[in-house]
């Protein structure tokens, strides 16, 4: 006769054989591949914890360490293949399928096993999206995470970078699975309780702190005169038109120029105070000059980064904090803040093509998407009004009427025409549809589909796509700030100007921008030590980043 | 190093009375633009010397876009190229052009 609990009698025999290793909950360092070869079953779901900036890295290197015969075949559920030993594990054959939402560091060694048939790629997922199916059809097993402390209970703090540890261990501690936790300490009292202690099975002291990747900090030494100029076109043409108050900015150069021009450049368009003022995004270095010069009103952040720590406990106004002061950041709540409370997504990205397809998928590498498709997307879901949201809905469909008129996420693309080693932004077809047809996928991993796109910013100007009409329309609209590519060249001359008389395409000229402010002395800081100014000391660059 | 030359013949004179402006720097992916007032009103001139060889046929096309945009008659430009990519070298060339727009004083 069916038990209906065999699942908990299963994980109560994983947690037996655990505890055989175990003294109460904690486990020495030098017991973790035994822990986890006690622990996992052949074909087991496993999250290891790690995303685009925390990783738990021992138990990691315990993973990729174990004896391939007593632990084989398992499915990896996780957000971030960042590490070597993500990838080892596939190698050995300890790991078999995976599904998965970034990759930016293994991107390129990710495509090479996806080719060579190493991996079998369930599929690309957005952070939320993944999330999602941990409570639907990817529940994992086991738990593998990273916390800065436990006590004895295995109450855990996590602290600034809690990150997708609360959702992961959601799902598997409510569903019959095992968690495991490696921590830098184990302490008497943790400051605050990120994870309470009956959803953590066992602990794990590391030998070293785990590791976060400061992946949010560009130094403004090295923003491009062209990254400030399109940065320009999109405060001019784009945030003060639209009114965005509430956003999400992208991982990048063109988004940093943005941050750092609202003090200089916003200020003189008179914009402080109606737009930028509420975000979801982690906690910018480059942040700081707006944020000191009182453009900005409330952060709430996917994780933390490198060195803003004391900056953010320093400014508990601006960003959410623990009972002990520090940051407490969200992956699964932010993602859902960016896409239904927020009215604007710019990023950047590698390949954009005729109809506005972005992806940064390219012929060999495959970096995986993180946030970004759900940041930048239009949230069918949604029924609050707010003015940016209805003037782009009213854009999309002036003849439906009002009331029943959906309103639109913007949706901003932004970049030079040509990238590094002279590659064109713009493309005829996508490398991502080059790549699934080469390994067979379903779907071509397209990071923003071109029915959520609405703006695309260049160094040449700004294509409204919401004002299109029809296909080639569009076609026109994007060839037409496509610059020098050969996307570019081909356009419609008539039917480009065409379009610039009816706004659809606006060029600097028409914004007012004066070429003579497209000039580093417009960035509010020009350098990492120009931030650590302007935080009064508070912001303490990572030493890759300090070159004094 | 190659060295483009380019002339053409343009509608307007360029605005201002300033003889001479400079801008930019010579640097890997960047370049420096001369403009002098020196030619007939109907007239412009590039001397382009570039460290990136090649590119004969985006610089056609990025001057003849500038000549047709700016009409910046009467000037003669000297660019040293760093192999800049176009989106800078439209940024300088509009940055020269406002440079010597300006009234002599």
């Amino acid at each position: 006769m069916r038990t209906w609990r065999e699942a908990r009698i299963a994980r109560d025999a994983r947690i037996d054989a655990g505890r055989a290793l175990a003294k109460h909950k904690l486990v020495e360092a030098r017991d973790g591949v035994a822990l986890l070869e006690a622990v996992i079953r052949p074909g087991d779901r496993v999250c290891l914890e790690g995303d685009n900036q925390k990783q738990a890295d021992f138990l990691a290197q315990c993973l990729a360490a174990v004896d391939v015969h007593r632990v084989h075949n398992l499915h990896m559920v996780q957000s971030g293949v960042v590490l070597p030993e993500h990838l080892d594990v596939f190698e050995s054959g300890v790991a078999k399928r995976l599904d998965y939402a970034y990759s930016g560091p293994q991107s390129s060694r990710i495509a090479g096993m996806l080719f060579g048939g190493k991996i079998e790629l369930g599929a690309v997922h957005t952070y939320l999206e993944l999330f999602a199916r941990y409570f639907v059809d990817l529940t994992p097993n086991v738990a593998l995470i990273a916390a800065v402390s436990a006590d004895r209970d295995g109450n855990l703090y996590t602290g600034p970078n809690t990150e997708d540890t609360p959702t992961v261990v959601e799902a598997t501690a409510f569903k019959d699975g095992v968690v495991i936790a490696q921590v830098n300490e184990i302490v008497e009292c943790v400051p605050r309780v990120d994870i309470p202690g009956d959803r953590v099975h066992f602990i794990v002291k590391s030998d070293k702190p785990f590791y976060v990747e400061p992946l949010f900090t560009r130094d403004p030494a090295a923003i491009t005169e062209s990254q400030i100029f399109t940065a320009m076109l999109a405060i001019a043409g784009i945030y003060a038109p639209y009114k965005v108050r509430r956003l999400n900015h992208g991982i990048g150069f063109n988004t940093a120029a943005i941050e750092l021009l609202l003090p200089t450049y916003g200020e003189r368009l008179g914009l402080k105070g109606k737009v930028a003022s509420h975000w979801a995004v982690n906690p910018h270095p480059t942040l700081i000059p707006a944020i000191e010069s009182g453009w900005v009103e409330q952060i709430h952040c996917f994780g933390s980064e490198v060195g803003m720590d004391d900056y953010i406990r320093a400014r508990s106004d601006i960003y959410f904090t623990g009972s002990d002061g520090s940051l407490r950041s969200n992956r699964a709540l932010c993602q859902t803040a960016g896409l239904y409370a927020c009215d604007l997504f710019i990023g950047s990205t590698l390949q954009i093509d005729l109809q506005g397809h972005s992806s940064t998928v390219t012929a060999s590498r495959i970096a995986g998407f993180g946030g970004a498709p759900n940041m930048g997307s239009d949230a069918r879901g949604r029924r609050h009004p707010s003015d940016p949201w209805l003037r782009a809905g009213k854009e999309a469909d002036p003849d439906v009427t009002a009331p029943l008129r959906r309103g639109r996420k913007l949706v901003v693309q932004i970049g030079e025409t040509f990238g590094d080693s002279y590659a064109p932004l713009f493309v005829e077809k996508l490398d991502a549809i080059i790549l699934a047809e080469k390994i067979g996928l379903e779907l071509a991993p397209v990071m923003v589909y071109a029915d959520d796109v609405t703006h695309i910013v260049t160094e040449e100007g700004i294509a409204n796509l919401l004002l299109c009409r029809t296909k080639d329309e569009r076609e026109q609209a994007i060839r037409g700030i496509a610059g020098y590519t050969d996307v570019g060249r081909a356009r419609d001359k008539k039917a480009v100007k065409a379009l610039r008389e009816r706004g659809v395409i606006r060029r600097p000229e028409d914004l007012g921008i004066n070429p003579l402010d497209v000039d580093r002395n417009m960035l509010a800081a020009r350098s990492i030590k120009d931030l650590v100014r302007w935080s009064g000391g508070l912001y303490e660059p990572p030493s890759r980043f300090r070159n004094w | 190093m190659e060295t483009l030359h380019f002339h053409h013949k343009v509608k307007h004179r360029a605005a201002g009375t300033k003889a001479m402006a400079i801008v930019g720097v010579v640097a890997s992916g960047n370049l420096e633009v001369l403009v002098e007032r020196i030619l007939p009103n109907s007239d412009c001139e590039l001397d382009i010397k570039t460290a990136a060889e090649g590119f004969g046929a985006v610089w056609q096309l990025v001057v003849a876009d500038f000549v047709e945009l700016r009409s910046p008659g009467g000037l003669k430009l000297s660019i040293n190229d760093g192999g800049a990519r176009p989106d800078t070298v439209a940024i300088r060339l509009a940055q020269a052009v406002r440079l010597i727009e300006d009234v002599d004083t």
